[in-house]
């Protein structure tokens, strides 16, 4: 295959890859956007084994080899993206994203190995960055992973001189940088690989549980770019479309997450540093809360005229999406007004909710987005929160300092009555107390998500 | 190519990136960010090209590795981005 065709085809695949996020940003093009992309990534990598590279000859050198390379990775994603449950999306999009990122920092690693004196100065740069950005983002990636997944504390991580630490490895990570770029040699790329590593590390340890989406995003830019950058040295202009418009589009997607939950994003990265490690356990524990039994919950809800369902992660965790559905329908059979207020970033992840009551069903229309719910909790006589905390919590308005200030809720403070269907009196994923709990109008239903709206369900039939 | 044409091209696709994202709701931020990764997997045309031109064992042994990761991302990425948006088609009748 020449040259041109070669180039050819990788402008026909960068062009899908367009075509596939354009796609992506509406509802109705998503899935026929994500297909194109996909067919262009299987065309990208079909032409590979037809061009040979200046220097080398078909077919590829090593083709068992990378072949087997390839069945052994599609023998391991495809298992993975059939099964993961949708709760578990954030972490599995952490994990792909963190694969990613150390595969290009292994391509520019061998890339790195290869350079001989002839190579360009912006060649030696572009590798020696792409393996620093790989590094980081493959830990940064692994660290969000073991956090969403709960193998470790959601709090942020903060240690004794942390600021100073960081900040010194970063220092180190750029000071080595420039060494490998001076001076080729194997022994101090390595020990950059690993204080990339440890760099990656060191920078989401302080984020806080709900802001880990955020560095998901953030770190799937990082990759683009590095994808980018190994196009340069690989002399694939194909790659560094596609990189770049990751780059790009992760920047962008990255600052609108940040928007929703009402950070800056320079806030969400290096708040954190700056944030006092919380005790959000304390004398609070022991104050009185108001608990309902679900009896109390279905005659509440019998003389509602408006209910709003808000669904947090606990109802996914809960698998409670078909209960609630159920719950919803039999309420509107009575001739109740119900929505579900959903909160831009309920769940673990921006959208993850609609994802979620997606796969149970649940009709399109009711879901009301945060602006068009909260100016009618008002009038709304119940507000019906099920495993969700932080998106309703009054601090994030009135307290000052507080992790979460700032982020926009659902005001369900607004409504008659609140009903909160809880596993235990913990704390929210942001690690908050939440005053809600303790007010008046609150009823506390404790127990699984599941099994406490099935017996609402049954009590409001026999009502 | 010119380190002008590289330039280009690279400005160029930073604003493409920038404008086809740029009126996406938060409805689709989770599979928009999971179609995202699984292009950043084509990595994998990057790793297949190191690993035909690897010379020592430890060059092919990480252009190896590098390739199955790649593969992980690109195909899992694709795969599980459509598992989501089936739903939300399904969704809309």
């Amino acid at each position: 295959m020449s040259r041109t065709l070669y180039d050819l085809i990788g402008l026909a695949a960068g062009v899908a890859f367009i075509l596939a996020l354009k796609g992506l940003s509406h509802p109705k093009t998503a899935r026929r956007g994500n297909l194109i992309g996909a067919f262009g990534a299987t065309l990208a990598t079909l032409v590979v084994f037809f061009y040979a590279n200046p220097g080398s000859s078909l077919p590829l050198n090593h083709l068992g080899l990378i072949l087997g390379a390839m069945a052994i990775g599609l023998l391991i994603g495809v298992p993975a993206a059939r099964k993961v449950q949708m709760t578990q999306m954030p972490q599995l999009v952490a994990l792909f994203n963190g694969v990613g990122g150390g595969a290009a920092a292994l391509v520019a690693i061998v890339e790195y190995l290869h350079l001989g004196a002839d190579a360009t100065t912006a060649e030696v740069i572009f590798t020696v960055f792409t393996v620093i950005v790989g590094c980081v983002s493959f830990s940064g990636s692994v660290i969000t992973f073991m956090k969403l997944q709960e193998l470790m504390t959601t709090r942020p991580v903060i240690f004794p001189a942390g600021r100073f630490i960081i900040a010194a490895t970063l220092v180190s990570v750029i000071g080595v940088g420039g060494w490998v770029v001076s001076a080729l040699g194997t022994a101090p790329l390595l020990i950059l690989a690993g204080l990339s590593l440890l760099f990656g590390v060191l920078f989401v340890l302080p984020v806080g549980g709900a802001d880990v989406p955020i560095v998901i995003s953030l770190l799937n830019a990082f990759t683009g770019l590095t994808v980018a950058a190994s196009g340069y040295v690989l002399d694939s202009v194909l790659l560094i479309i596609a990189g770049t418009l990751v780059g790009a589009s992760g920047t962008i997607l990255t600052r609108k997450m940040a928007e929703a939950m009402g950070r800056s994003l320079f806030g969400t990265l290096f708040g954190a540093f700056t944030a006092k490690a919380q005790d959000a356990t304390g004398a609070a524990e022991e104050r009185p809360v108001k608990s309902g039994s679900p009896d109390d919950v279905a005659i509440l809800l019998n003389y509602a005229r408006r209910v709003v369902i808000v669904p947090g992660f606990g109802l996914a965790v809960a698998q409670a999406q078909h209960t609630v559905r159920e719950l919803a329908d039999l309420m509107i059979s009575k001739g109740i007004d119900v929505a579900y207020g959903i909160h831009p970033v309920a769940g673990r992840m921006p959208g993850h909710m609609n994802v979620l009551l997606a796969e149970a069903n649940v009709p399109y229309e009711q879901l009301l987005e945060m602006d068009e719910v909260n100016p009618t909790f008002g009038q709304t006589d119940v507000a019906i929160v099920i495993g969700a905390n932080d998106v309703v919590n009054p601090a994030a308005q009135t307290t000052p300092g507080c992790p979460i200030y700032g982020m926009p809720i659902l005001e369900v403070n607004h409504a008659a009555n609140i009903i909160f269907l809880k596993r235990s009196m913990r704390p929210g994923f942001a690690g908050i107390e939440n005053e809600l709990l303790y007010d008046p109008k609150t009823m506390l239903l404790f127990g699984d998500a599941k099994a406490s709206l099935t017996q609402v369900v049954s009590a409001l039939k026999a009502l | 190519m010119s380190a002008m044409a590289i330039l280009s091209i690279f400005v160029l696709a930073v604003f493409v990136g920038f404008e086809v994202v740029s009126k996406v709701s938060s409805t689709l931020h989770t599979p928009l960010m999971s179609g995202a990764n699984a292009i950043h997997g084509v990595i994998l045309v990057g790793a297949i090209i190191v690993a035909d031109h690897s010379e020592t064992n430890l060059e092919l042994g990480l252009a190896i590795t590098a390739i199955i990761l790649a593969t992980i991302n690109m195909v899992g990425g694709f795969v599980v981005t459509d598992r989501m948006l089936e739903m939300f088609k399904g969704n809309k009748k």
